[in-house]
């Protein structure tokens, strides 16, 4: 156990040391040019520059400001194009929230039939293995067309590409549940009910959250591009704003937060998924 | 009309070239509160024949009357231990037996449930174990809880196949105590494949000897004479043991091929040989069930020693 926690200290030294030499060469990477200061002054000045004012990637320093500044009040709103980062990433998490929801009713009750059902998997095999490698920002002219709310239409792209690795998992989970609890299933005389519920969705559940989890990290992939093609709210309207205003320290500061939450998401799911792992 | 009543079965499946018969015209009869064992090479249809009974398989053709019903499919009436325990996994012991017994008396509340689980799992001596997951127990204990299981739901036969062919030798023994000494408490009826001659010396009131497949079929029936009070510490100072043993082993080894090609056994009604009682002779059918060589159905043949 000792063992254990000193390697977990060393590791967690290591990333410590390579985040300050990243931030360090980062630093040095963007020192203000001195030399070029003294002779410009004016014409940086005519340029409607200040001397305070440094051009370009922004520093560590800069980024550090932006997230004290960013953290310290994120749920303001000051009109369409300026709102907390608290409010864009609700926005953002709000429609993968809905939009995952919507496609575990479907693929979860789908992929259990698939699974039970040869007829039925080879039925559906050709139009899922068409549907699956569509981007699902192809899918946005119809969804924007047929529904008309640039907000929903987020949702169904989120929808539509959460569905397929978790009807394919499920469906793969359903199918290769052990031979041995059926049959221990079939001679207790389980009813159909008690046998999907007690014995196939147990066994399969670690299938189907892993399903979940690929799933969850490609809407988080998705939402990004999704608002930045539809704008109005969300992360990555605010990542595609902040780049019309030219300020790279928003977007840097954005990126950093669509790499946290991801992050967050994908451990959320992945204890989930410990819960209803077993060993055989 | 015994307990269970077995005829003319026949299993074949579907292959390239015409059918193949696994085995043909079974027939057989079990008692209430017997033990029978099943014997015989792999790919003979042991396993088919038990999962028949269970419900879990369908023959090709003839019948199987359990208690005067036919068997026609899984039932509660009927307990099956599995050769690979089949536990579900997620579930602690306590809880893998609950299911079977849920499954039994839907109506039962919480409590009852569990003094009743809690009864076969102290039975097959796993008191203590009740929260842990299969995972956590050794292959002995995991096979127990499938017994205990197996019991729990109080069938009117319990179906075992080789349930300890997984286990090492001495969890073997442990186990197969504890089997005889529940066996003989509850008077249970029992139908069980084995690869182990001692085993169904020990166990088995009557033994079933199945020729090797294909075209399979029950080539005789030993009538185990050994006192029912056996252990698996004095039974083999018991005289009768060898002569038992060496008969089962003799008939594995060589005289269970001879079957399906001679076709000299009388499958419609086994022959009943009694090897254990000294010098007995069984009643020859007419024609013979043997080879013409009578020394191999009395008691005095020595066999070699053998590898099983």
């Amino acid at each position: 156990m000792s063992t254990r926690a000193r390697d977990l200290l060393r590791s967690a030294l290591l990333s410590s040391l390579l985040l300050l030499v990243l931030i360090g060469i980062w630093h040095i990477a963007t020192l203000p040019k001195v030399q070029a200061q003294g002779a410009d002054d004016e014409y940086a000045k005519l340029m409607g520059k200040g001397a305070s004012k440094s051009a370009g990637f922004p520093t560590p320093a800069q980024l550090g400001g932006a997230i004290i500044k960013h953290v310290s009040d994120p749920f303001y709103d000051k009109g369409p194009n300026d709102k907390g980062i608290g409010i864009q990433l609700g926005h953002s998490l709000g429609r993968v929230g809905l939009g995952f929801l919507l496609a575990i009713l479907l693929a979860v009750p789908l992929g259990f039939l698939i699974g039970m059902s040869p007829l039925i998997y080879r039925a559906l095999d050709p139009f899922i293995q068409v549907l699956k490698p569509i981007s699902p920002l192809a899918w946005m002219p119809i969804a924007l067309y047929t529904i008309k709310d640039s907000s929903i239409s987020g949702i169904f792209v989120i929808f539509i590409c959460s569905v397929w690795p978790m009807l394919i998992n499920t469906a793969y989970g359903v199918a290769s549940v052990r031979r041995e609890w059926l049959n221990v299933a079939r001679t207790l005389e389980v009813t159909p009910v008690r046998k999907a519920f007690q014995v196939i969705l147990p066994a399969a559940a670690p299938t189907i959250l892993t399903g979940m989890r690929i799933s969850m990290g490609i809407a988080w992939l998705v939402i990004v591009a999704a608002e930045m093609l539809v704008g109005g709210t969300g992360i990555g309207y605010f990542v595609w704003n902040e780049w019309n205003n030219l300020n790279l320290t928003n977007v840097v500061f954005a990126i950093l937060v669509i790499g946290v939450v991801g992050m967050i998401l994908d451990i959320i799911i992945g204890r989930l998924q410990r819960l209803v792992t077993y060993v055989e | 009309m015994p307990f269970l009543q077995v005829q003319e079965l026949k299993k074949a499946f579907p292959a390239t070239g015409g059918a193949v018969t696994v085995f043909d015209n079974i027939n057989f009869s079990i008692e209430r509160g017997e033990f029978v064992c099943i014997i015989g090479h792999s790919g003979c249809g042991k396993t088919t024949i038990l999962n028949v009974l269970a419900g879990l398989d369908m023959a090709t053709s003839g019948v199987a009357v359990m208690d005067g019903r036919e068997i026609a499919g899984p039932s509660l009436e009927r307990g099956v231990v599995f050769q690979g325990h089949a536990l579900m996994p997620w579930l602690s012991v306590m809880k893998n037996i609950a299911f079977a017994v849920k499954s039994r008396w839907p109506d039962w509340d919480r409590d009852r449930i569990k003094t009743h689980c809690q009864r076969f799992i102290d039975l097959v001596g796993l008191t203590g174990a009740e929260a842990k997951k299969p995972s956590e127990l050794s292959g002995g204990m995991k096979q127990r809880v499938g017994i205990a299981r197996a019991f729990a739901i109080e069938p009117k036969m319990l179906l075992l196949d080789e349930p300890f062919g997984a286990l090492d030798a001495l969890t073997r023994g442990t186990i197969q105590d504890e089997l005889l000494r529940i066996v003989q408490a509850t008077h249970q009826t029992v139908f069980m494949i084995t690869h182990d001659v001692d085993e169904a010396i020990l166990l088995a009131d009557k033994i079933l000897l199945m020729s090797n497949g294909p075209n399979a079929l029950i080539a005789e029936i030993v009538d185990n004479t050994l006192p029912r009070n056996r252990t698996r510490h004095d039974m083999h100072h018991d005289p009768q043991y060898y002569r038992v043993r060496n008969y089962l082993v003799d008939f594995l080894v060589t005289r269970s091929k001879l079957f399906q090609s001679g076709g000299t056994a009388n499958p419609a009604q086994p022959l009943v040989v009694r090897p254990g009682l000294d010098g007995a002779l069984p009643a020859l059918p007419p024609g013979g069930a043997n080879q013409g060589d009578p020394q191999h159905l009395t008691a005095n043949h020595q066999s070699p020693s053998h590898n099983n």
